[in-house]
């Protein structure tokens, strides 16, 4: 079997990650909850990319989509983990990646259930439907009981490690990257540019946006997965409009429709958010002030070496 | 005007389509038709409906009255790529590429309609899907050399000059494979030397992909010279129809169109 030579580097990705899995008890704690945090933000900012930079839709409802997965999967390992673990034959390491491939699965779901009917809006007014789909999803989750109200659920099960973290963010920067290097996949960054004239070339636009969308949210389950599994507790808050906005910092300063700019921008700023906590109360100002300088220097996006994509 | 009787080898048939915006008839009971491989020019006043009429048959807009049938089939509640399908396509007023993305990009971009694989396939990568990228690829390669677009395509179609990206537009409506293709103003913009260049090429495109072409264009030189029939609309009706000889005859014509100084 001749693999092509994308899937060989991915292969190798998820070796690595394999490796560094094994080590990690060596690793500092606290640089590798830095680095886990990090390499969430890639999955998430990765898969933004694919409906805000590849695709041009305007999505503000990222963490939304996080938070469907979050719960679903800690769920799954917790509340129902009790029935689920003899299926598994008692295996965690099982049930883990069916939690988290269940809340990446329900978070697609309702990618379609929001994207269907909105994205025939266009710019500002789907940006305000997602983030309204996102607010919703947060005040649910607040009132929902069973799911730990506004308290949020505790004692999720530490499953996260280096190997599902960056094995994962391997599997999305290759996803995205193969979704859109082909004819097929031309067609997503057509309808960026010129919807009515992707029309009229024959591309189903509607279907491009939706596919972006149920991809884009599906791994956005995973990475919900993946944080609530890292952190051993979730509550609604920890998925807000803050947690959305951060995500599309990130796609922007990477470069709207770059691949490594986006995953250097997600590192970058991860380590920056981190960095400035040393300044306190002032690290939000601090940050703001940073993105003000970044985005005046580099309108284009931090990263953007050639000018293959247009500036958003 | 009587409507042009429907006849079975119709590529595109038009029966009296209307169309209103509010209290406004654009278009008011036009009928056409064009078989397989004609050249047919559509010429009238501005605002006479000529790219109204476009919209209707690619499906942008609905007619509120009659039948518009692509080869034979009614093309009501089609959606514009819908249609596409059909075999008909169509290059616009105002250009309408895909700016940043390349030349090549632009037109592989059109060969998605006669694709087989899919988003499962661009995934998984196997031998199928890149023969398939690899063919396109060729024949992309191909349609550019045939324009002479081909040193420009890893270039963002942006870039282009004025006159390149109209033929790219006409080139990405080619790499369709139509049946039918509709021209909106082509020469518009175009200095006399482009305009020749592009006659050439239109009539060259026709023979090489079997193509019925219909164009709107203002430059009657233009029409005249490429047009082996032309249609005459004006206030959304049609006036005229016939050959250019007999439209340049028409007393109608060159009272609506020409002027009273053209009839010589």
């Amino acid at each position: 079997m001749h693999f092509p030579k994308s899937q060989l580097w991915l292969a190798l990705a998820l070796v690595v990650a394999g490796v560094v899995s094994a080590f990690s008890g060596r690793i500092d704690a606290y640089f590798l909850d830095v680095a886990l945090g990090a390499g969430i933000n890639i999955v998430l900012a990765v898969s933004l990319n694919l409906i805000n930079g590849f695709t041009g839709q305007f999505s503000l409802g990222h963490a939304g989509f996080m938070a469907v997965g979050a719960y679903t999967s800690a769920m799954l390992t917790t509340t129902f983990a009790a029935k689920l673990l003899p299926l598994v034959g008692g295996q965690t390491w099982i049930l883990f990646p069916v939690a988290l491939l269940a809340g990446g699965l329900v978070a697609a779901v309702a990618g379609i259930a929001v994207g269907a009917p909105s994205l025939r809006l266009k710019g500002d007014y789907l940006a305000i439907v997602t983030l309204g789909f996102g607010e919703i999803i947060k005040v649910v989750l607040q009132n929902i009981d069973a799911l730990g109200a506004a308290r949020g659920l505790y004692g999720v099960p530490s499953y996260t490690t280096v190997f599902w973290v960056f094995g994962l963010a391997a599997v999305t920067v290759y996803v995205v990257w193969a979704l859109v290097n082909s004819t097929y996949g031309r067609g997503f960054l057509a309808v960026a540019d010129d919807e009515i004239a992707a029309e009229s070339m024959g591309l189903d636009t509607t279907r491009y946006k939706v596919t972006a969308f149920v991809v884009g949210a599906f791994f956005a389950g995973l990475a919900g997965g993946l944080y609530a599994h890292l952190k051993g507790y979730i509550n609604p808050t920890g998925f807000d409009f803050n947690k959305s906005i951060e995500i599309v910092v990130i796609v922007i300063l990477g470069g709207m429709g770059r691949h490594v700019g986006v995953v250097a921008a997600a590192i970058l700023l991860s380590v920056l958010m981190e960095q400035l906590r040393r300044f306190g109360d002032y690290r939000m100002i601090l940050y703001s002030l940073l993105l003000i300088v970044l985005m005046l220097a580099r309108p284009q996006g931090l990263f953007a070496w050639r000018a293959r994509r247009k500036a958003a | 005007m009587a409507p042009t009787n429907p006849t079975s080898d119709a590529l595109l048939e038009l029966e009296c389509v209307t169309i209103r915006f509010g209290g406004l008839t654009a278009v008011g009971g036009v009928s056409l038709s064009i078989r397989p491989g004609e050249l047919v020019g559509l010429i009238g006043p501005n605002g006479a409906g000529k790219t109204t009429l476009f919209n209707m048959i690619t499906g942008v807009y609905q007619p509120t009255e009659g039948t518009i049938r692509v080869a034979g089939k009614p093309t009501r509640g089609l959606k514009p790529f819908q249609i596409t399908r059909l075999g008909v396509a169509r290059t616009f007023q105002n250009i309408r590429l895909f700016p940043s993305l390349t030349v090549r990009d632009n037109v592989r971009v059109a060969f998605h309609l006669h694709l087989s694989h899919d988003a499962a396939h661009s995934l998984s990568r196997f031998g199928a899907f890149r023969r398939e990228e690899a063919e396109i690829d060729r024949q992309v390669s191909r349609l550019l050399d045939i324009f002479q677009l081909g040193p420009h395509c890893d270039a963002p179609a942006k870039s282009l000059p004025y006159g390149d990206q109209r033929r790219l537009e006409i080139l990405r409506a080619l790499a369709t494979r139509p049946k039918l293709l509709l021209l909106d103003e082509p020469a518009a913009g175009m200095n006399p030397t482009e305009k020749a260049d592009l006659m050439r090429l239109i009539a060259r495109i026709r023979g090489e992909f079997q193509l019925a072409i219909l164009v709107v264009e203002h430059d009657m030189k233009f029409v005249m010279g490429l047009c082996e029939r032309v249609n005459v609309l004006e206030y959304g009706v049609k006036i005229a129809e016939g050959t250019p000889d007999e439209i340049r005859r028409d007393p109608k014509v060159i009272e609506a169109y020409l002027g009273s100084d053209h009839a010589d």
